[in-house]
């Protein structure tokens, strides 16, 4: 049902866990759905340093938030901005159809993130 | 370990089925000898099916090709007989899907449907059943066992209560029969669907059993086999195959079970005692023997699926994430389970091939898995990482 890069991902993932003092935090989807992602950003020179992940779900969830942290990582903001669900699923060598909906959600997990680290740094200002 | 979603044949069977299918190919309704083998061996594979279900009367065993289609023509059978009488069925809620939607589309053409609740073990409220009935209800339906969380049903006491109050009952047996005793006498069941491959039968043949004197109407017009009731030349080879099928299970059932019982317990006191935050889902006791439906928090079951799938052991789940709905187990939800609950249980059900060694198999990996995901999971308090 998956692809290879997505089992790899899933029995590999990159980049698990949380940073102690993050610069953003974003959180999508929930429990009940099946699906709850938490993506941690820490950022220098306006790129992004470090990104983690925490996933609660199925197979392409964890897959997807393994690999956006690989797509995100040493990016700038704008580019990570710019990454969409859809290059997560290309990367990853697709994804069954039924889960690019459900599952797909590691690229708002980081717009979110970001979004929260734009908040606090504009408070900041 | 996923033997409810599907059983290899049993070599028996496959060799009883054999010569049927280029040797004894003669159609049943032929009158020359080729015709009449294959008729004698139909009336046999009958005979070996009624005594499965504790009758003689092997007239009372129709052959279907499934387990969906015993059910469409049990309850669709009833209700379109019996719509002059009312057009109230009662049913539960843990039903298999072919129940439910068989329901729901006659829903939509003017009857009505009660679904009885179940408690969180899931076992069926009788009470609410009995308090159901009208002078309009013309069917009561309930599973013998659930196949998902392995439930067994107390079908002998809702039998009694249908037959007191003239109402005709439907069992559908397809997840239990061949794995518990059956008596549809004692049990008081009109009607029990039973399916071939949940026995190790071939897959596409079932029965439906109809007591003598039970009046439903076909589904399927045509040349009037099996007795007008399900029309269609027989599926021969298919039939023998449920046939011995069901002469193994009359004859095995009892130490396999004792067997799988064993079996069954051992693996869910060594995960409940192994995984903290495990559960059992269903009853402990009053479940089908090869049955086990475990619960993880803060995990979801397509991942452990996945993982274990990797370590070579095959489950399945009560997840949306496995279905095609996106919804998870509507049976898991009927117990009272939240959805993120349901999402994290596995189904193990055992076969005839699984020994002891598998289950200490499962027992070595499954605690790495559980504890790798949980991990990864932002729902897993912080205390249980340390």
């Amino acid at each position: 049902m998956y692809s290879e890069k997505v089992m790899d991902h899933f029995t590999n993932p990159r980049n698990v866990g949380e940073i102690a003092d993050p610069d953003g935090v974003g959180t999508v989807g929930n429990p009940v759905c099946g699906d709850l992602m938490t993506v941690y950003i820490k950022v220098k020179d306006k790129k992004l340093e470090d990104v983690k992940f925490k996933t609660f779900g199925c197979g392409a969830a964890i897959a997807t938030s393994s690999m956006i942290t690989e797509l995100a990582k040493g990016r700038t903001i704008e580019e990570a901005q710019e990454i969409t669900r859809g290059d997560v699923a290309e990367s990853l060598g697709g994804l069954p159809p039924l889960k690019m909906h459900c599952s797909n959600l590691a690229a708002d997990a980081l717009h979110a993130a970001i979004k929260d680290y734009l908040k606090k740094k504009e408070a900041k200002e | 370990m996923d033997h409810a979603a599907g059983m290899p044949v049993d070599p028996r069977v496959f060799e009883t089925m054999k010569p049927y299918f280029m040797e004894n190919y003669g159609n049943p309704s032929s009158s020359h000898s080729l015709g009449a083998n294959s008729k004698n061996a139909l009336l046999e594979a009958r005979e070996k099916v009624a005594r499965l279900i504790g009758i003689k009367n092997h007239k009372d065993v129709i052959f279907t090709s499934g387990g969906t289609e015993s059910n469409n023509l049990a309850i669709k059978g009833v209700a379109y007989r019996n719509k002059h009488k009312g057009n109230h069925i009662i049913t539960t809620n843990i039903e298999h899907m072919s129940v439910l939607n068989i329901c729901k589309h006659l829903q939509k053409q003017g009857f009505e449907i009660t679904h009885a609740p179940v408690n969180k073990e899931g076992i069926v409220n009788v009470q609410r059943i009995k308090d159901a009935i009208t002078d309009k209800t013309i069917l009561i339906s309930v599973m013998y066992a659930n196949g998902e969380i392995g439930t067994i049903q107390p079908i002998k006491e809702i039998g009694r209560i249908a037959s007191e109050n003239k109402i005709l009952f439907h069992v559908d047996a397809v997840a239990a029969a061949g794995k518990v005793s059956i008596n549809v006498r004692e049990e008081n069941i009109d009607l029990l669907s039973m399916s071939s491959n949940d026995m190790y039968g071939p897959k596409g043949v079932g029965v439906l059993y109809i007591k003598k004197g039970t009046r439903i109407q076909p589904v399927v017009q045509g040349g009037g086999q099996e007795r007008g009731l399900r029309s269609g030349t027989e599926n021969t080879p298919g039939i023998i195959g449920m046939g011995k099928a069901a002469e193994i299970a009359k004859e095995e059932m009892e130490a396999e079970g004792k067997r799988l019982i064993q079996l069954r317990n051992k693996l869910v006191k060594g995960v409940l005692d192994k995984i903290e935050r495990s559960y059992l889902n269903g009853h402990p006791t009053r479940r089908l023997p090869n049955n086990a439906n475990l619960r993880f928090s803060y995990i979801e079951g397509e991942s452990l699926i996945l993982g274990l799938d990797m370590l070579g052991i095959q489950v399945s789940s009560g997840s949306a994430c496995t279905s095609k709905t996106l919804e998870p187990s509507h049976v898991l939800l009927a117990t009272g389970l939240a959805h993120e609950e349901a999402h994290g249980s596995l189904v193990f059900t055992m076969g005839k091939q699984n020994s002891e060694e598998d289950m200490n198999y499962v027992l070595e990996v499954l605690p790495g898995v559980v504890k790798r995901l949980r991990a990864m999971s932002p729902l897993t308090p912080k205390e249980m990482l340390r």
